[in-house]
């Protein structure tokens, strides 16, 4: 099961949690659970967030696939010049 | 369709050549079409009226003398721009902004904006124009905004259950930096500020709109983003997206500050009001005042280390202002400051403050150059503090793959340990310092990004190739598309002819930002141009009449393989084309694709200085730029971006700053005042390019447009203070700010 | 306010226009002539985007009114390469990527046709300062710098062949 660690205001929105472990094969199903379980979680979806996979960084790709023993982290969205 | 975007190691044939660019011949004989260059039969002239006010309560606006000025065809204010948001705040903010509301937020805000026959009418009717204002209190520092007491911008938004200028805490990090700090031999903590800079674009914006009573629209305008423009234009003004074209004209530069609307929403709505095409045109004075700057900051930097050079831990506390209303600024400044190390014990914490400032956009590697600044001093200092060199010092805690970043991932193979090796042995280096002259050196760091990216090959009857691209070419990128598709059809250079599609002749494509637009089309060409291959061979299977998995592409032409077809020889790329007619109509590759996957990049310059102890005035004799770039498609422009960046970041450093008056009025909104770096201000800037693959694309593109501002104002912090022997923890390090550094160091002895 | 009547020569052509007496020569030439290689970077004479040269004097010229231009000879970008055969300086700006948004690019070239014309070989130095009046902001000057200096080169190369 993959552990999606997450930071700063997202960790706030899921009660403080540093990481949580989430049964998701993908992004989308990932964002999903997170706001059912979460639902302060919707707000920073809607702002725009991005997951990193094993270190890449998705920010729009919501049928990645995330693999069994991914490091899974959650981001928000980034803003480029 | 799904693709492989994996790094496949191809030896390439030309990408990596350095050709002449495609729109060279218009842009040196005056030809090309900027914002301004494009007009209309009928055309008005748009003007806006801005607020002189840094904060005001507007009660009334009477524009009746103005609309009976004669030859004034439309007058606007907020009025005309009915909230249609429908809660989307963010949304809102953007109306907001671009024309005041209840309140002018800033001194500049837009107020109201008229349409006449010519631009004198047009200025006499603004004068006309009366807006009753109660002027409010004002609060224009960022450190100041956080107090208790402080003036509040916008007063539905809350921090600690009361209204606030603090928008945003975001934190980042990992480890326990108090342990840390307990284990450190040395600790070293110091608070630094940076000015607000612009982002110095020498063309203003500038549109021309034109809509009818039918809702229809078009817009040509000078943008980083035609599709954004659209999608926010569209929204705000209650227009059906597809009924508004949008064009990007050629741009000149943007570096963050054109990712945004401004006036193009009010040219629309005079051109609609007046039902005449409305040109639109900015000042300088209004690019300083009414467009997007970036952020002043304010840092509190904090680094433990052992004696041996391991740092035990590292904490940052960061202030970024966001203007009026709230943005991503300072959370970026806390996931980019520490993003170039090794930490066991790491944190940020990012504060997004709002001030009556202009809205604060991004600008070119957004909220890390100032980060950097107060993190690579303070790494000066602890190596100074256990007596270690610097580069060494960096070298020993360089992030690496397999490192967790401060912002929370691990990183994959990543530049910035083999950037540092090449300082280390770099001849910059090794050159000898004179008298009053002082050697720095900085990383820096940008994530990069994709994005959604759709592109359309069409193949001509006589075989020559139009590429059309979505993401709008800030600086030579047309040259590097077309050596990508001619790199993948096996077809010369100059048999490629790439444009920069409107928003009516291709899906949806993101804005020209984080580095996106070679990665990002560049994967989007490669994937079209393989689809035009898939169908070229096709035709050629019809036309031997043998199956299509017996047919190869390579060297611009389908070739038929294995012994039983030695008879057939090539069909070049022209040869297909030509027949195509006859073989099943026009033959064209098309790819949409949402490009994740950006490799994050990372650099390391050095650079020298002079400071005249007299004057306190600096100059940069010496700079080198080192940083990874992926595979540079076309490495002039690579250098070109690396030089460039650097350039911005020395004018950061040194001389640019928006200066603000006890009244809250920007004081020096012009070239004159604000100072940019002109030609006999800086020495040739050496380029060093590594190639480390991007191992998410398929010639290893990585973004390369960013990073290379973000070095720039610590190492010149360090080359500075190394020179005059004493620490400058605030930019620009403008002669005033030296002198009085100097001074003071002389007073305490 | 009557508008004037200018006569005027523009990369030596002979051109009449009617213009306001407030209006400056930058306006005339991309309103009225349609000439939009010149550029407005600021009004205020302080990015060089507008260069010209009048009488072969470099000047902004959004601080040159166009009733001004009665009697002289105005060059401006436009006029530089000669038919289908580009300035040495355009080529090498081409060549040496010394242009990336391009913007600037007008001006740059005029300044610098006007430092080449009374000094075919300047110093590093020279061309710099030259150049000091013409803001780019994409570039960092180094290859504009580079382009100028191979263009000299080039410059002396057709002067010493026109001696021959």
């Amino acid at each position: 099961m993959p552990r999606v660690g997450l930071s700063g205001q997202h960790r706030e929105a899921a009660d403080g949690a540093a990481s949580l472990d989430i049964e998701a094969s993908t992004i989308r199903e990932l964002l999903a659970i997170l706001v059912q379980r979460y639902p302060r979680m919707q707000r920073h979806l809607d702002e725009g967030l991005a997951v990193s996979i094993n270190g890449e960084i998705y920010r729009d790709n919501r049928d990645m696939v995330i693999p069994e023993t991914a490091e899974v982290f959650l981001l928000p969205r980034i803003q480029g010049g | 369709m799904a693709h492989d975007t994996s790094y496949t190691d191809q030896d390439f044939k030309i990408v990596g050549s350095r050709p002449p660019r495609p729109d060279g011949i218009d842009k040196v004989t005056g030809r090309a079409r900027y914002g301004a260059d494009v007009s209309a039969p009928g055309q008005l002239v748009g003007r806006v009226l801005r607020s002189p006010h840094a904060h005001a309560k507007i009660r009334k606006i009477d524009t009746s003398r103005a609309q009976k000025l004669k030859g004034v065809k439309a007058v606007i204010t907020s009025k005309d721009l009915p909230d249609l948001t429908e809660g989307n705040r963010g949304n809102y903010d953007i109306l907001e902004n671009c024309m005041a509301r209840e309140h002018a937020l800033y001194d500049g805000h837009a107020v109201a904006a008229v349409a006449a026959v010519d631009e004198q009418t047009a200025r006499k009717a603004l004068k006309l124009i009366k807006v009753d204002y109660k002027v409010l209190p004002h609060v224009t520092d960022v450190d100041a905004a956080m107090q208790d007491d402080a003036p509040v911008v916008q007063p539905h938004i809350q921090h600690d259950g009361k209204p606030s200028n603090i928008c945003n805490v975001s934190q980042f990090g990992h480890g326990d930096v108090e342990a840390g700090f307990a284990q450190a031999d040395v600790i070293v903590e110091k608070t630094y500020k940076t000015e607000q800079t612009h982002q110095g674009y020498i063309e203003p914006h500038a549109c021309l709109a034109s809509v009818g009573p039918d809702g229809q629209g078009e817009l040509w305008v000078t943008t980083q983003g035609h599709f954004t423009v659209r999608n926010l234009c569209a929204s705000l003004l209650g227009m059906d997206i597809a009924k508004l074209k949008v064009t990007s004209s050629e741009i000149g530069g943007g570096f963050g500050g054109k990712t945004h609307i401004w006036t193009e929403p009010l040219a629309l709505a005079l051109s609609r009001k007046a039902n005449l095409p409305v040109k639109l045109v900015m000042s300088r004075e209004d690019v300083f005042k009414g467009s997007g700057p970036t952020c002043s900051t304010s840092m509190d930097i904090k680094i433990g280390a052992k004696k041996d050079g391991t740092v035990t831990a590292a904490s940052a506390t960061l202030r970024y202002h966001a203007g009026p209303h709230p943005g991503p600024w300072g959370m970026l400044g806390g996931m980019t400051a520490w993003a170039c190390y090794d930490f066991e014990n790491v944190q940020s914490i990012a504060y997004d403050v709002l001030v009556n400032r202009p809205k604060v956009a991004a600008y070119r590697a957004p909220s890390a150059p100032m980060a950097a600044f107060g993190v690579e001093s303070t790494m000066d200092l602890v190596a100074e503090a256990i007596g270690m060199d610097p580069v060494d010092f960096r070298i020993k805690n360089a992030a690496k793959e397999g490192t967790r970043a401060s912002y929370g991932p691990t990183y994959g193979p990543i530049g910035i340990g083999p950037t540092l090796e090449a300082v280390k042995n770099h001849p910059h280096m090794r050159a000898r310092l004179g008298k009053n002259q002082g050697r720095g050196m900085a990383c820096g760091f940008w994530f990069n990004f994709g994005g959604q990216t759709c592109t359309d090959l069409n193949i001509g009857v006589d075989g020559s190739v139009n590429l059309t691209v979505g993401t709008v070419d800030v600086g030579g990128a047309r040259a590097s598309m077309s050596l990508i598709a001619a790199e993948e059809l096996g077809i010369p250079y100059d048999q490629v002819k790439c444009n920069v599609g409107d928003t009516a002749s291709l899906g949806h494509n993101d804005t020209t930002e984080g580095s996106r637009g070679t990665f990002s089309s560049g994967m989007a060409t490669i994937f079209a141009a393989r689809n035009a291959i898939e169908e070229m061979k096709a035709r050629a299977a019809k036309t031997w009449e043998i199956d299509i998995e017996d047919i190869e592409w390579r060297d611009g032409a389908a070739h038929a393989m294995g012994m039983q077809h030695s008879n057939l020889a090539p069909l070049s790329l022209a040869e297909i084309a030509g027949a195509s007619p006859g073989t099943g109509g026009p033959i064209a590759g098309h790819n949409e694709v949402v490009a994740d996957g950006a490799g994050v990049s990372f650099a390391s310059h050095i650079c020298d200085v002079e400071v005249d102890p007299e004057t306190g005035a600096t100059r940069v004799i010496r700079y080198t730029v080192v940083q990874d770039a992926g595979k540079a498609i076309h490495p002039d422009y690579v250098e070109g971006q690396f030089q460039g960046g650097a350039a911005q970041g020395i004018g950061w450093a040194l001389n640019e700053e928006y200066v603000y008056g006890e009244d809250g009025c920007l004081q020096n909104p012009s070239f004159l005042d604000y100072r940019i770096p002109v030609c006999s201000d800086l020495p040739f800037i050496d380029t060093e390019i590594l190639e480390i693959p991007n191992p998410n694309h398929p010639y290893g593109i990585r973004g390369v447009g960013e990073t290379s501002i973000v070095p720039p104002l610590a190492a010149i912090g360090n080359a500075v203070s190394s020179a005059v022997g004493v620490r400058l923890d605030h930019t620009p390090m403008s002669p005033p700010r030296v002198l009085k550094a100097i001074k003071e160091k002389q007073a305490g002895g | 306010m009557s508008a004037v009547q200018v006569s005027t020569t523009v990369n030596g052509d002979a051109i009449d226009f009617v213009c306001q007496p407030t209006e400056t020569l930058l306006d005339v030439l991309r309103n009225r002539l349609g000439l939009i290689g010149s550029k407005e970077g600021c009004g205020t004479g302080d990015c060089g985007a507008c260069s010209v040269t009048v009488d072969g004097q470099l000047v902004c010229s959004c601080l040159v009114l166009g009733a001004e231009a009665e009697g002289r000879k105005i060059g401006t970008v436009e006029g530089l390469a000669d038919g289908d055969k580009l300035h040495p300086l355009q080529k090498q700006f081409i060549d040496n990527a010394a242009l990336q948004c391009g913007v600037c690019t007008p001006g740059f070239l005029v300044a610098a046709k006007a430092l080449l014309d009374r000094n075919p070989n300047p110093t590093e130095q020279e061309i710099r300062y030259a150049l000091a009046g013409n803001l780019c902001r994409c570039t960092g000057y180094d290859k504009i710098v580079r382009a100028v200096n191979a263009a000299a080169r080039d410059v002396r190369k057709q002067q010493a062949r026109k001696k021959r």
